[in-house]
């Protein structure tokens, strides 16, 4: 796990291959084409790219209508304008008719950093997740990014892929298969389960191998897909080891825990702790100095693991 | 130029399609029956006249698009497509029901004809603007249309789509705003002044016309102008009256989003009978 990747970086390059590959693949962003890397495509396709300026909602109804009109459309911008400012748009839209679109935001979480609350999204997991019709990923590290964005291509219908700003550790393998609603055990573990999504996958690993000293062994499920949740990865996982801690870059309400927490309820009830942001906006400070901050390192996950222990 | 005859025959439609209308929203006993009224005429011309459509091939990827901005108008569309032979007359007697076809607001899964989802207003035009850039990438003769109500335009993304509709030279885009000066809580004047709305299309570089929204001829006119300028995309402001064609439904704001009773719709009925 020595390398790292930003996610939006596998992002802009899968963006040029699926241009390069599908002629109805197009591209629209909201004067954040540098940072979100649709620049990338926008270079190789101008005729196919389509910056709407500073204007989210917009883009998102050009986003539906070119889908309408038959083209495969992704729409990027930080994930705090994409699905809050143009929530409606997205609900009526893209969700509600089903369009055919892909919103992919970048700078999702409390990793955006310096730019502070106003600029890091801990709700938009739990707002797409609430949208019927609607597929929200959260990949783990690059190479799976460049899986799930593909998936996306290969799905018809809507789908909300989340993606961060910085660099983040490689968990999986160059070649890696996404398969839309499956989960995937990165390790075996009896103890306890950790069920991560995004960036706090890599720092689960990092903890089960601390558990692990303690002749502690926990098992990891990386849940790329938010929604529909594979229930019965995570079933398993509650039932063969009876203990969850679920952790993710964003509030402990309505995403990944959330999502989690329904499924036991009402499946398999066992103990869990949440990670996540406790209701909470973000401020600025470095990506890394946030994570500690809110509770995101592999140290934080051991002493949930340890609760959520303590209470079997 | 249409002729006098086919003048008339459209006439004759309008006055058809609003006796669907009543009777639609009779039957319903809920929905928009003045904002439906004040649309009939240009989208009659729309549908009877210019658009290029197929109503037994509603997917045929060559035609023209129709997108329904202001979809709380969707009595008048509904009447349109039934009356072009998109589904049975008789559906129209569902509108709004459980297990309708005919939804509150235009449902492109659910109803033939419907080429997009709207009713949550200023959202329609960027689909339209979507269309557009669709259609021209894909090289196709379509034309994009979309209606707009002049209470709409008070939504910021309609002017979103107004900026990158001409940014993109979208000449295959055609904007008619039904501005019959009402909404819900009042004139639009008074609730919040959207005017003058020619100059504010004309200031974002749009092509602009100005008609009677109830003038046939006027209508088809505009509509062969807008066609005729390729660069960029035409708005036409049709000056309408909310409720036309009832003159106890004309001008009033209280009917927007009121069906007629009993007594009403026979009234109705009698006046519309008589022109």
């Amino acid at each position: 796990m020595s390398e790292k990747i930003a996610t939006r970086d596998v992002y802009g390059q899968t963006l040029v291959e699926l241009g390069r590959e599908n002629s109805k693949v197009v591209v629209l962003d909201a004067d954040l084409s540098g940072s979100t890397k649709t620049k990338l495509f926008s270079k190789e396709f101008p005729e196919r790219f389509f910056n709407a300026g500073i204007a989210e909602a917009n883009m998102t109804g050009m986003a539906a209508g070119l889908a309408a009109g038959g083209m495969i459309p992704f729409a990027s911008t930080f994930a705090v304008f994409a699905a809050g400012r143009a929530f409606e748009q997205i609900r009526q839209s893209v969700a509600y008719p089903g369009m055919n679109v892909k919103i992919v935001a970048t700078h999702g979480g409390i990793t955006v950093g310096e730019d502070g609350g106003s600029h890091q999204s801990v709700e938009d997991l739990a707002i797409m997740r609430s949208l019927p019709k609607m597929t929200v990923l959260c990949p783990a590290d690059g190479p799976e990014t460049g899986a799930a964005i593909r998936a996306a291509a290969a799905y018809d219908g809507p789908v909300y892929v989340r993606l961060g700003r910085g660099k983040v550790p490689v968990v999986f393998d160059q070649d890696c298969d996404f398969t839309i609603g499956k989960g995937v055990t990165l390790r075996d573990g009896s103890d306890l389960t950790f069920i991560t999504t995004g960036l706090m996958t890599a720092e689960a690993l990092l903890a089960a191998d601390i558990l692990a000293a303690e002749n502690i062994s926990a098992r990891v499920v990386h849940l790329g897909t938010i929604k529909p949740i594979d229930i019965d990865l995570v079933l398993k996982a509650a039932r063969e080891t009876g203990a969850i801690v679920t952790a993710e870059e964003h509030s402990v309400i309505g995403g990944l825990g959330g999502a989690v927490c329904e499924t036991l309820a009402e499946g398999c009830p066992v103990p869990v702790e949440r990670v996540g942001l406790r209701d909470e906006f973000g401020q600025s400070g470095t990506a890394e100095e946030l994570l500690v901050h809110y509770g995101l390192t592999a140290a934080h996950l051991v002493e949930a693991a340890e609760r959520t222990l303590a209470r079997k | 130029m249409l002729t006098d005859q086919q003048i008339r025959e459209l006439e004759d439609t309008a006055r058809h399609l609003r006796v669907e209308v009543l009777k639609m929203l009779h039957t319903s006993q809920s929905g928009h029956t003045g904002g439906s009224l004040s649309a009939i005429d240009v989208m009659t011309v729309l549908y009877y006249q210019r658009m290029r459509h197929d109503p037994s091939n509603p997917a045929w990827e060559d035609r023209d698009r129709f997108v329904l901005s202001k979809g709380h108008a969707a009595p008048a569309l509904y009447a349109c497509l039934a009356g072009c032979g998109y589904f049975p007359r008789e559906d129209l007697k569902t509108l709004r029901r459980l297990g309708s076809h005919l939804q509150g607001h235009p449902d492109m899964n659910k109803t033939p004809g419907v080429d997009v989802c709207t009713g949550s207003l200023g959202q329609g035009i960027s689909q339209a603007v979507g269309l557009a850039m669709a259609t021209r990438l894909a090289a196709r003769p379509s034309r994009v249309y979309t209606l707009l109500g002049d209470g709409e335009v008070q939504e910021g993304q309609v002017w979103e789509a107004t900026m990158s509709a001409a940014h993109y030279g979208l000449g295959n885009l055609c904007a008619i705003v039904d501005q019959n000066g009402l909404q819900i809580d009042g004139a639009t004047e008074d609730v919040m002044n959207v005017g003058p709305l020619g100059p504010k299309f004309l200031a974002f570089n749009w092509h602009v016309l100005e008609v009677d929204g109830h003038d046939i001829q006027a209508i088809s006119r505009a509509l062969d102008e807008a066609e005729a300028e390729t660069e960029r995309p035409t708005a036409i402001i049709a000056r309408t009256v909310k409720g036309k064609g009832v003159s106890f439904f004309e001008h009033k704001a209280s009917y927007h989003g009121v069906p007629p009773n009993d007594d009403e719709l026979e009234r109705a009925l009698a006046a519309l009978a008589m022109r």
